[in-house]
């Protein structure tokens, strides 16, 4: 080991440039956003100019119907969302990695991950003409379209993380209480369910946080009364900014920002009950 | 001598069958994925096809009468009065920006992102976790919100524009913003944990004794770098630029915020046509030649990662 870095104290991994390269990165990355928060707690009007720490944008925020009524609708969209979509994702990785290989396991896996290989533009369009349809043969109309949209490219993205999991998992343990005499449905729910947990929590958290930011799909798809916040957000930039939007967007990044954080501590935790 | 010949002509004969054979091989074993994108993109596209195909109803939705209308629409404009055709370029200049950017975006995202991916990756593990978090945060939070952000640093009264009258550089607002400039480097910044994350995920199982024989043999660093580590990092690097390019090339909020009016893509240009305009034949015509430019890269992508898997037997 110690001889990999002998010679003139010559670092092998070494590449010249790359750390700054890689601050440069970070910087890019994070310093519009300190931008926005750093104004949305500003006394003033402006974006750009300082003038006194407040809270005012928060509280007119909050006090405005239009963001209410939008972080409602989100809410209920992206709850129902995360549930529909990880218990279809939670399915769809039990078959595609405890059962043998069948011929249509990959043509399964490709196709739930479709929704990640073309653009959303592309989705939003064919799902729009798709319930135009139904709507025209069966009348119905309301909510349920968004929340049908929005379950479906959540799929993928729940199913990532709980199938990762029950890769990692050891299949002893269901064996062993298969071996016990433990019916299937048994060791489902009290060896395979109980281990899958942290995977399912983090898809769930994933499918939440992207039917909560999503705007494509839900520009195409929501009808009148349904618009959510992102799509709140949308409207006030192109009517001009303000530091309500600021406001509001700080908030937005600070539950994705905790969301992330859970799920990282999960997905860290994880290796640590492996090492 | 020509006994010689002849085992030559042979053996070269020979290896030519087993090339052959190797690339059919190859082929063989790709058909399956490339079938499988085929059928899975087409199968909910396959209405948006014949939507295409179809002349618009008055107030959005579609009559149902066959008409190409749709695509010459793409290439020619009809004038009001004659009915006359005559090519226009207009949308083929938002095909060609939209192509370009995402071109664009890519190598600028892989340029930036590749050594940010191999720091990552050298760095010890506790440090390791901290700055790939870093990176994850980002490709987790709302795209919209991040753009808003952009917009608020290059619009006339932004950071940009106002620190640098400050220091007296400029003393009018340089125009930066509804600009294709604006729009690559809000693509950029949306897109770059795209393009860390893969090749990270490449890089962390580089077996670093490989440097180290490299080092041992008189490599230079950027010799080590150029036949090493990044033949390495090779799929890493293919996954990471078809992510960074297929959502570039569909972009929407990125055009929508940035590029105005003014910087328009194709997202923007469906996303018109089926609100404003009304003409959804058209918009579906435009989302499918979208669909073809991804599935062109993505056959870009098959290609690419066959022929890697072939060079390292060479």
């Amino acid at each position: 080991m110690a001889e990999t870095a002998s010679g003139k104290g010559m670092d092998l991994k070494y590449q010249p440039g790359f750390s700054q390269i890689a601050w440069f990165c970070i910087i890019v990355l994070y310093a519009p956003i300190a931008v926005l928060v750093l104004f949305s707690f500003n006394q003033n009007r402006s974006v750009t100019v300082w003038t006194e720490f407040s809270l005012d944008w928060y509280v007119k925020a909050a006090q405005n119907e239009g963001i209410q009524h939008a972080a409602w609708i989100s809410l209920e969209v992206a709850f129902i969302a995360m549930v529909g979509s990880t218990i279809l994702a939670t399915m769809a990785a039990l078959v595609t990695t405890r059962t043998p290989p069948y011929r249509g396991l990959n043509l399964a896996v490709a196709v739930i991950n479709q929704p990640l290989m073309v653009p959303e533009v592309v989705t939003a369009v064919a799902t729009l003409i798709f319930f135009a349809i139904i709507k025209k043969i069966t009348g119905v109309t309301g909510i349920g379209y968004l929340i049908a949209a929005h379950t479906a490219f959540c799929v993928p993205f729940a199913y990532m993380p709980i199938r990762a999991r029950l890769e990692d998992m050891d299949l002893s343990l269901e064996q062993a209480a298969a071996d016990l005499y433990a019916p299937p449905f048994q060791v489902f729910r009290r060896v395979t369910l109980p281990l899958m947990m942290p995977g399912i929590l983090a898809g769930a958290m994933l499918a939440f946080i992207v039917s909560l930011d999503d705007v494509i799909i839900t520009l195409f798809v929501a009808g009148p009364g349904e618009t959510t916040l992102p799509l709140y957000i949308l409207g006030q930039i192109r009517r001009g900014v303000t530091p309500e939007i600021n406001a509001v967007s700080t908030v937005f990044l600070g539950i994705s920002v905790i969301l992330v954080t859970l799920i990282f501590l999960f997905g860290t935790d994880k290796n640590k009950g492996k090492q | 001598m020509p006994a010689t010949r002849s085992v030559n002509k042979q053996l070269s004969a020979a290896v030519v069958a087993a090339e052959k054979r190797l690339r059919h091989t190859r082929y063989g074993l790709l058909a399956p994925g490339i079938l499988t994108i085929f059928v899975i993109s087409i199968m909910p596209l396959s209405i948006v096809l014949v939507y295409s195909f179809l002349k618009p109803g008055d107030f959005g939705g579609v009559t149902w009468e066959f008409s190409t209308q749709a695509y010459l629409q793409l290439l020619f404009e009809e004038d009001i009065f004659d009915e006359t055709l005559s090519f226009t370029t207009d949308y083929l200049e938002i095909f060609f920006r939209s192509v370009s950017l995402g071109v664009f975006t890519t190598i600028a995202c892989l340029v930036v992102g590749f050594p940010t991916a191999y720091f990552i990756a050298t760095q010890p593990p506790s440090r390791r976790n901290a700055w790939l978090f870093l990176i994850t945060i980002p490709f987790w939070t709302n795209l919209l919100i991040r753009t808003y952000a952009m917009l608020l640093i290059l619009r006339d009264q932004g950071v940009i524009n106002l620190s640098l009258i400050k220091i007296g550089v400029i003393d009018r607002a340089l125009p930066l913003l509804y600009t294709d400039f604006a729009v690559g480097l809000g693509l950029v910044y949306a897109y770059l944990p795209f393009m860390v994350l893969p090749i990270f995920a490449s890089l962390e199982k580089l077996d670093f004794r490989l440097i180290e024989a490299g080092y041992d043999l008189y490599a230079t660093r950027f010799k080590v770098l150029k036949r090493i580590i990044i033949p390495l990092a090779k799929p890493g690097i293919a996954a990471g630029c078809i992510l960074v390019l297929i959502p570039s090339l569909g972009a929407f909020i990125t055009p929508a915020l940035l590029g105005g009016g003014k910087s328009l893509m194709i997202g923007n240009l469906i996303n018109l046509q089926f609100g404003q305009a009304r003409n959804w034949p058209f918009g579906s015509a435009i989302a499918l030649v979208l669909m073809v430019l991804v599935m062109l890269s993505l056959l870009a992508y098959l290609r690419y990662g066959a022929r890697k898997g072939g060079s390292s037997h060479g």
